[in-house]
């Protein structure tokens, strides 16, 4: 067969494997730049007890998850079980960061549907939302003892996500 | 009334874009930091809806967004220092015109690479292709003035 022939052939396939490629990958999943930066710091009234704060200063030392709820998530119902399931292992504290919610109903919702945070705090305005690059609710983030950013969850944690990547992570950050 | 309308009606059309723009105006600002405002929230896209500006956008992290141009501007930043401050915290990936730099050598080279290949492509296969008058044979060449003639028999029959 005349080799020039193959040339369309081959660009056509070579199209449709980036195509291809392409379905299994959300685009809603935008790489964070925060990866390996220091945590922003943030010091927030906690929503249990607003005259208290707790910030990035509080957790450095340790290793922790920052998850961004919401009583107005419909997402975050489907990733809470897990939440909950986590925090009764006690593997790591679990800090809430409740983004653009009021007071009381996320007080409701967490008495509805269990508290696994260590603490939650109030970010009323969204603004260290923000400076966490949050735009999708629920986001988890890893970090480190140093106060590093190692992970970010976009959406939902799924058991997938935490067996295989989280957890992992978490367990090689304790031991270093 | 359907002249009316077709007077009025395109008239009317002509000032969406206008009412569209106004909504992210900030009312509290001199009308030069305003223009800045609304250029650079122009720029930037919506994280939760990927294919709208900030501008455009109505979702609450657009607004948020918004009023955190308006505080920066108001605090005398400069449009780079917000467009960096923005970029820091979502990626290159909110900005609608992607920077120049290795990763996105492909991206914008791209359309320059394809056009000299095609044009490339062009010269050489213009260049390889011999004239047309001296591809025929001899033989040919009687053969298509007879055709011309009118005789459309095979020399042989």
């Amino acid at each position: 067969m005349n080799k020039k022939l193959m040339i369309p052939l081959v660009l056509f396939l070579v199209l449709t494997g980036f195509l291809f490629a392409g379905l299994w990958r959300d685009p809603r999943e935008v790489p964070s730049p925060l990866i390996g930066k220091p945590a922003p710091q943030f010091a927030l009234a906690q929503l249990a007890n607003p005259a208290a704060t707790l910030g990035t200063a509080d957790m450095k030392g340790q290793v922790w998850l920052l998850n961004v709820w919401a009583s107005w998530c419909v997402s975050c119902r489907e990733e809470h079980p897990l939440l909950v399931e986590l925090a009764k292992a006690k593997l790591v504290p679990i800090i809430g960061l409740d983004y653009k919610d009021e007071a009381r109903a996320g007080k409701q919702w967490l008495t509805q549907n269990g508290d696994p945070y260590t603490t939650s705090v109030m970010d009323r305005d969204g603004r260290v939302g923000i400076d966490f690059g949050v735009y999708g609710v629920p986001e988890t983030f890893v970090i480190d003892k140093a106060g590093t950013i190692r992970y970010k969850q976009i959406g939902p944690i799924t058991p997938e996500a935490l067996e295989k990547k989280i957890l992992p992570l978490v367990r090689e950050l304790q031991k270093s | 009334m359907t002249r009316l309308a077709r007077i009025v009606l395109p008239a009317l059309f002509a000032l969406l874009p206008l009412t569209a723009a106004a909504d992210a105006v900030p009312t509290d600002m001199d009308p030069a930091s305003a223009a800045r405002a609304v250029k650079l929230a122009e720029k930037l896209r919506c994280l939760v809806c990927q294919n709208q500006t900030i501008l455009d956008s109505n979702a609450e992290l657009a607004v948020d967004l918004r009023r955190q141009i308006r505080e920066q501007i108001a605090a005398g930043r400069t449009d780079d220092e917000i467009s960096t401050y923005m970029v820091n915290r979502y990626g290159d990936f909110v900005l609608y015109q992607p920077p120049v730099k290795a990763t996105t050598l492909l991206l914008w080279g791209g359309p320059a690479l394809l056009f000299f290949a095609g044009f490339f492509v062009l010269i050489r296969n213009l260049r390889r292709r011999p004239g047309a008058e001296a591809s025929l044979t001899a033989e040919e060449h009687e053969e298509a003035s007879r055709l011309l003639a009118g005789d459309n028999r095979k020399p042989d029959q």
